[in-house]
């Protein structure tokens, strides 16, 4: 039985960093209908920053903070910079967009930071949690913050004008113009929130896994099973999906034998695909009619 | 009265159909306009060209100030309320929600949650249902909740597209009523897209007819109801 809870409350730790990249996987296909494949690469990107404010002198908060701010502003340059002029291109053209993304930020950051592998600190330590041998510290600290971000987006999303905003130009941008929203200017920020958010996630996956170019891969891609098997049009179904595929792999990898660590990844896109035969929509997606 | 919105040579194009030949066209302040005609003449696209929501030439000014080249959001911040065809309701929102929406380009909050409390008088059936997902409103009631998000932006022009549009008979009396009443109130300039054409005269001071995108008649609503020629080619009563 404490085995079955171990797993589990892990599973959730690792689902809130998932949650996290669902998240952001979610704030920009919200706004223009795409899949951004350079989410866990921005992420990664950001996170050598607050290193390299850490090693610069900064204490891991203010480096938390900074580095939020810088990846927030990142997020919007590269929109304004890079898909805002893409807005009406086909879809493969912003698939190319976004692999090369993938591909600068990727090799930018290894020419600067270089490959190998460097620790990154956990500002929660790594003592049980409440001196329990369940968790450690650090991953009740990812679920806290990870649940922390949520309250703070419904909040924006609900009770401000901004995010009302947000909300009406990514359901029917149209209508939003007319009644004077500026969409173009709401997909530039959803670009800056998601990159903010990333930054959070590859922050605090960090110090479990190790700071270096290729940390998001594997992490990004349970990120994208979160994000269908929650719904693409429900940043709530994706945290939901965030924290269900963090204990499915768990439970999986500790009681399915001959899984274990290594056909882990391959079990998260199994059931991105078990999910898009079934439900096309995920868990608490709606479906979208559309007229012709 | 001077004319606050003036139309001079627009064309407009979807893709590379031209839809609008030519077209001429003035409001003056504090009227009720109607643009009368067929199916596919050119109505909505007259509309959707004041808001540049599509290419065109020729020239768009309001109150003097030309809207070439703007974008639509800065168009309507003007004061260029624009029910479009269809609603364009926001139907995951709530009802409260999609009249804030109407205001979200106005900053004073108090006079905004004045005026949520006006629109509910106007239309008190969007009162009782404010907290609902305006998605599950009826027609008629998505159409009240559509004129009154638009006139959330205090609006000094609203062009209305079919407001009619799928509505019964009664609802559809009420709501120009309110119309009618929101342009002596309010002083809102008023242009009004409709099929239904005996309505939208006896609620309009001057009306236009157009056809394959070009004014081809236009005058006093008085003088087009009366004219037998207009009604029968291009009216349908």
């Amino acid at each position: 039985m404490e085995l079955f809870t171990n797993q589990v409350l892990s599973g959730i730790a690792n689902g809130a960093i998932y949650a996290c990249m669902a998240l952001a996987v979610v704030m920009i296909y919200q706004a223009i209908d795409h899949l951004n494949f350079a989410q866990g690469e921005m992420a990664m990107f950001s996170t050598f920053i607050a290193w390299q404010l850490m090693q610069w002198g900064f204490g891991f908060w203010s480096a938390f903070i900074v580095t939020l701010v810088i990846s927030f502003i990142g997020g919007i340059v590269i929109e304004r910079a890079l898909f805002k002029p893409l807005t009406n291109a086909p879809i493969l053209v912003h698939v190319a967009g976004f692999i090369a993304l993938f591909a600068i930020l990727n090799s930018v950051a290894g020419l600067l930071w270089d490959f190998t592998i460097k620790p990154f600190p956990s500002p929660f330590g790594t003592s049980g949690f409440l001196g329990s041998g369940l968790i450690t510290m650090h991953q009740a600290g990812m679920i806290g913050v990870t649940i922390g971000l949520l309250i703070l987006l419904f909040v924006f999303f609900r009770f401000t004008r901004v995010g009302l905003a947000m909300r009406a130009a990514a359901s029917l941008p149209e209508s939003a113009r007319l009644v004077g929203v500026n969409t173009s200017w709401m997909i530039a920020l959803g670009w800056g929130m998601a990159s903010a958010i990333g930054a959070i996630g590859g922050m605090l996956i960090a110090p479990v896994v190790f700071l270096e170019p290729n940390m998001m891969g594997g992490i990004l891609l349970y990120g994208f099973a979160a994000a269908v098997l929650g719904g693409l049009s429900s940043p709530f179904g994706a945290v939901v999906g965030g924290f269900l595929v963090g204990i499915f792999e768990n439970l999986v990898g500790t009681y399915i034998p001959g899984v274990g660590n290594e056909l882990k990844l391959p079990i998260a896109l199994a059931l991105i695909i078990i999910v898009l035969v079934i439900k096309p929509s995920g868990l608490f997606g709606r479906t979208i009619v559309q007229r012709v | 009265m001077s004319a606050m919105l003036t139309i001079h040579e627009l064309r407009a194009y979807y893709g590379q159909v031209q839809a609008l030949h030519g077209l001429d066209l003035s409001l003056s302040e504090g009227s009720v306009t109607t643009l009368l005609g067929a199916n596919g003449a050119g109505k909505t696209t007259t509309l959707r060209a004041i808001c540049n929501m599509l290419r065109t030439t020729g020239e768009i000014a309001f109150e003097g100030k030309s809207l070439t080249g703007m974008t639509t959001e800065n168009i309507v911040r003007l004061g260029i309320a624009h029910v479009p065809q269809g609603r364009g309701t926001f139907t995951n929102m709530t009802v409260e929600e999609n009249l804030q929406l109407g205001a979200i380009s106005r900053t004073d909050k108090k006079q905004i949650k004045d005026d949520i409390g006006r629109m509910y008088a106007h239309f008190p059936v969007l009162e009782k249902r404010h907290t609902q997902q305006a998605g599950t409103l009826s027609g008629g009631e998505q159409q009240m909740l559509a004129v009154a998000r638009a006139l959330m932006l205090r609006p000094r022009l609203m062009l209305l597209d079919e407001p009619s549009f799928g509505l019964a008979p009664l609802i559809v009396r009420d709501l120009f009523g309110i119309l009618g009443k929101i342009n002596r109130d309010d002083k809102v300039t008023i242009l009004v897209v409709e099929q239904n054409a005996q309505l939208a005269l006896e609620l309009a001071e001057k009306a236009f007819v157009i056809e394959t995108g070009r004014i081809v008649m236009s005058g006093t609503a008085k003088e087009i109801a009366s004219n037998e020629d207009i009604r029968k080619s291009y009216l349908g009563y």
